[in-house]
């Protein structure tokens, strides 16, 4: 019952409480660079959940399996950094194939999946955190799912912004910073939400 | 010193091309967090542009961007180990991001476009102007959340915590910080 109320935990932190995007400042480009249309940012998010969850248990086997019995851990980032590139050219040639549509969808940005940081960036966070590997797994799903919620959350909100007249100064880019901004304070409302769980689920 | 000016305005890695934007709003919660994180790009950047035009024609074409990445991926980890030993503080506070310098879209795309394409004096130049422009809007975006959220500045105390809005050092301040001095960067320079 304990694994399953800190799995739970795990989740509810991970999209609500420290969302990738709007609290940890990770995957900022895509965030920024495929949000203009609804449809098209969930494709990115599904596929950055897709790469994280492969990613991470894959890193997680490295290091426990090579980097760690070697000690090799200084070698972390570029071993993580390789593997994840190689992932990544793997799901690029499967999606072409299989999912024509959605590649075409994605476009540049499948290849910029390795340059998302917060896939290099949950995969040496679930090692610092010790966590096992299912909880890693979790982390990485439910963190995932959080970067889809935020893009589709602010992939709508950019179709609206389209819609009125902003000055000239703000448009474009600054907008959609200061529209970032509101979301984010509006996912602050999230905050302390584990801590309560916490107390509630006794752990 | 074209090539120089080049990286700070024209090219202002933050404030025109939006690159590099995780550690961007990341780390700057203080002027000099976004300082050193500033610092730590430059020094890979200025190190990997080098490396990168120097072996640029040893490098076959279907291999360049793996080994482009696992050069900046070495010089990380040298910096990592470096800040680690000799900079304990700025290693606890900038945490995690110091490994992401890696997959910080600036510094490939510098390889990329710079480096691969010019002689390693002018890479240099260009590592230096682009390290510089990204610095000087880290500082610029660290002093605004840190004096709008605690009233300070580099650590001195301007008007105290009691009138400080803590919400810019808090996750949204660093969105609508940036969004704001993008605007007057625009209507300065463009």
């Amino acid at each position: 019952m304990e694994t399953v109320l800190s799995l739970i935990l795990i989740i509810i932190t991970a999209i609500f409480v420290n969302n990738v995007v709007l609290a940890q400042f990770l995957g900022i480009c895509p965030f920024l660079g495929v949000s203009k249309k609804v449809d098209t940012a969930s494709g990115m998010g599904m596929a950055v959940t897709a790469v994280l969850v492969v990613a991470t248990a894959v890193t997680y086997g490295i290091q426990k399996l090579v980097l760690d019995p070697y000690d090799l851990a200084y070698l972390q980032t570029i071993a993580f950094i390789l593997v994840i590139a190689a992932l990544v050219q793997m799901i690029e040639i499967i999606l072409k194939k299989t999912m024509p549509a959605l590649y075409q969808a994605l476009g540049v940005f499948l290849p910029l999946i390795t340059t998302n940081c917060c896939i290099l960036g949950v995969a040496i966070l679930v090692i610092q955190k010790d966590y096992n590997l299912l909880e890693g797994l979790i982390y990485a799903a439910s963190t995932g799912i959080g970067f889809l919620l935020a893009m589709v959350l602010f992939a709508g909100l950019r179709e609206q912004l389209d819609l009125v007249n902003v000055p000239k100064s703000f448009a474009g880019v600054p907008i959609a910073l200061v529209t970032a901004g509101l979301l984010a304070m509006a996912f602050m409302g999230f905050s302390g939400v584990d801590g309560g769980l916490k107390i509630l689920f006794g752990l | 010193m074209k090539v120089l000016l080049n990286g700070i305005i024209k090219e202002n890695p933050t404030f025109v091309l939006l690159l590099g934007m995780c550690p961007t709003l990341g780390t700057t919660s203080s002027a000099i967090n976004g300082m050193s994180m500033g610092l730590a790009t430059m020094a890979v950047l200025i190190v990997s542009n080098l490396i990168i035009s120097l072996i640029k024609k040893l490098v076959p074409d279907m291999v360049r961007i793996p080994s482009y990445i696992v050069v900046i991926a070495s010089l990380v980890t040298v910096l990592q180990m470096l800040i680690k030993a000799y900079a304990p503080d700025v290693d606890k506070s900038l945490g995690l991001f110091i490994p992401l310098i890696v997959v910080n879209c600036i510094i490939l795309g510098r390889a990329e476009a710079f480096a691969a394409k010019n002689n390693p004096l002018a890479s240099i130049f260009d590592g230096i102007g682009i390290g510089i422009g990204f610095t000087i809007a880290l500082t610029c975006l660290g002093a605004a959340r840190e004096l709008l959220g605690t009233g300070a500045i580099f650590g001195h105390t301007l008007w105290g915590e009691s009138y400080g809005m803590l919400m810019f050092v808090l996750a949204p301040g660093a969105f609508l910080a940036l969004g704001y001095l993008i605007v007057v960067f625009n209507k300065i320079f463009r």
